[in-house]
């Protein structure tokens, strides 16, 4: 279901948007430059111990893009392991990928299991 | 200002009944002792203030220390390493020195090799050279927990991802992980092959056998809304339940908390690093920020004392103030 193309975001953009954005989740760490306002990518928040939203909603081909600002390390795992986990993320620090095949997509933290939130990936 | 949780088992520590819950903020030392087969703690602020000797007639007196999240450079607190370091101080001036040290967890703060290498360095400074650790999910980050076991299991036989088990003057102790594997929206988890063990290893012991469980996430569902239990650690209880005395030691949890149910007592130490909050007081488990001047009380120790042929081990709390 989903293609891991670490590092390589661009390529995995092109990738991804080109032929195969309806099967294919693909992740590009360090996308430090994103910006979380622009048309197409949507930010998740982790604070207090918890994702939000909750729940986030987008299309094929969208950005999603996890930044922590809490002062404690968490991770962003799939629970059905359907795209690849990211590191453990400190504080500031961030991880992107790039949203694919339409459906729903749970995750969680790894290193404090409570935490869980949803993807669910609607048609372009 | 701090609090402190005292408990004489001496005389109930058998067929104690009920339910005992405490919550103690203390600072930085919990001094566990192994006294009849029940563990007493006393902080060293309580110890120096009797005198500066422990219990005596003591059979085995060890030492408990957690969570010192080196590498961790926030606001609760910019320097875990010397925080670490004033802990070994303590410890070194200490009358009697603990056989051993037991670390439960949070070694560091992201797994780092520096980190690590950090840790390893500042705790050649104690005078007490046997150290148990068991690992904290800060430990174990990216890669399972290969690194922390190369480090950290070189005197016992680690079975699976790291648990063991060891005899100290007639106590047997059992170091067990419960900080990988977790399942989305779980709590800490032993899982199937390490509880397996569990009941093999403890098959052959006499129920007069003091027993001392450490781990770093609480065995008992503490707080089950910020993670702080165990789901399977009813069962890993249950083998124990035929022994006359078991002490349950934890971290995780930054804070002295005690519970005492039956012949087992548990009890979670502070952290040599910052404090977290009281379960449901804040937002968030997260690091708690205190004026840097009550910092040092809210950090600790734990000492344990064992006295042969009594049935409850003394558990003693100290901050690093």
């Amino acid at each position: 279901m989903f293609t891991l193309i670490k590092t390589q975001k661009y390529s995995a953009l092109l990738f991804a948007s080109s032929f195969l954005f309806l099967a294919n989740f693909a992740l590009g760490q360090d996308e430090k430059e994103a910006s979380a306002a622009s048309p197409g990518h949507n930010q998740i928040v982790i604070k207090d111990f918890d994702f939000s939203p909750k729940t986030l909603t987008v299309k094929s081909g969208e950005k999603i893009t996890w930044i922590n600002r809490d002062d404690e390390p968490h991770t962003v795992v799939s629970v059905e392991k359907q795209f690849k986990k990211s590191s453990a993320l400190d504080t500031d620090q961030e991880f992107t990928i790039i949203a694919g095949a339409p459906g729903t997509y749970t995750y969680f933290c790894s290193v404090h299991p409570k935490m869980t939130g949803t993807i669910v990936v609607e048609k372009s | 200002m701090f609090d402190y949780i005292s408990h004489d088992h001496e005389h109930d520590g058998i067929d104690r009944r009920g339910f005992l819950k405490c919550m103690a903020w203390a600072g930085t030392g919990v001094l566990w002792t192994i006294s009849g087969g029940v563990l007493v703690s006393k902080t060293l602020v309580q110890i120096a203030k009797a005198g500066g000797s422990l219990p005596t007639a003591t059979d085995l007196s060890f030492l408990q220390i957690s969570d010192s999240h080196i590498g961790f450079s926030k606001e609760a607190n910019k320097d875990v390493t010397e925080t670490f370091r004033i802990a070994l101080d303590r410890i070194n001036a200490m009358p009697t020195p603990p056989s051993f040290l037991i670390h439960t967890g949070d070694i560091t703060q992201l797994s780092k090799p520096e980190e690590f290498d950090t840790f390893d360095e500042v705790l050649k400074s104690c005078r007490t050279k046997d150290v148990f650790f068991v690992p904290g999910e800060h430990d174990v980050l990216n890669d399972g927990g290969k690194l922390y076991r190369e480090r950290y299991l070189k005197n016992v036989e680690g079975k699976g991802s790291g648990w063991y088990s060891f005899n100290k003057n007639g106590v047997h102790f059992i170091g067990l992980v419960n900080v990988l594997n977790l399942q989305a929206g779980g709590l800490g988890q032993l899982g199937e092959e390490q509880l397996d063990w569990l009941e093999n290893d403890v098959k052959g012991l006499g129920s007069s056998t003091p027993i001392v469980v450490f781990a770093h996430i609480p065995l008992w569902t503490v707080y089950p809304q910020w993670g702080w239990g165990t789901s399977d650690s009813e069962r890993a209880l249950g083998y124990l339940k035929r022994f006359g005395s078991v002490t349950v030691l934890n971290g995780h949890i930054h804070q002295v908390l005690q519970k005492v149910e039956g012949n087992v007592t548990f009890h979670t130490a502070m952290s040599t690093a910052f404090p977290q909050p009281a379960p449901g007081t804040a937002p968030s488990p997260g690091p708690m920020k205190v004026p840097a001047e009550k910092l040092r009380s809210m950090l600790g120790l734990t000492n344990v004392q064992y006295v042969h042929g009594k049935s409850a081990l003394a558990v003693v709390d100290s901050n690093l103030n």
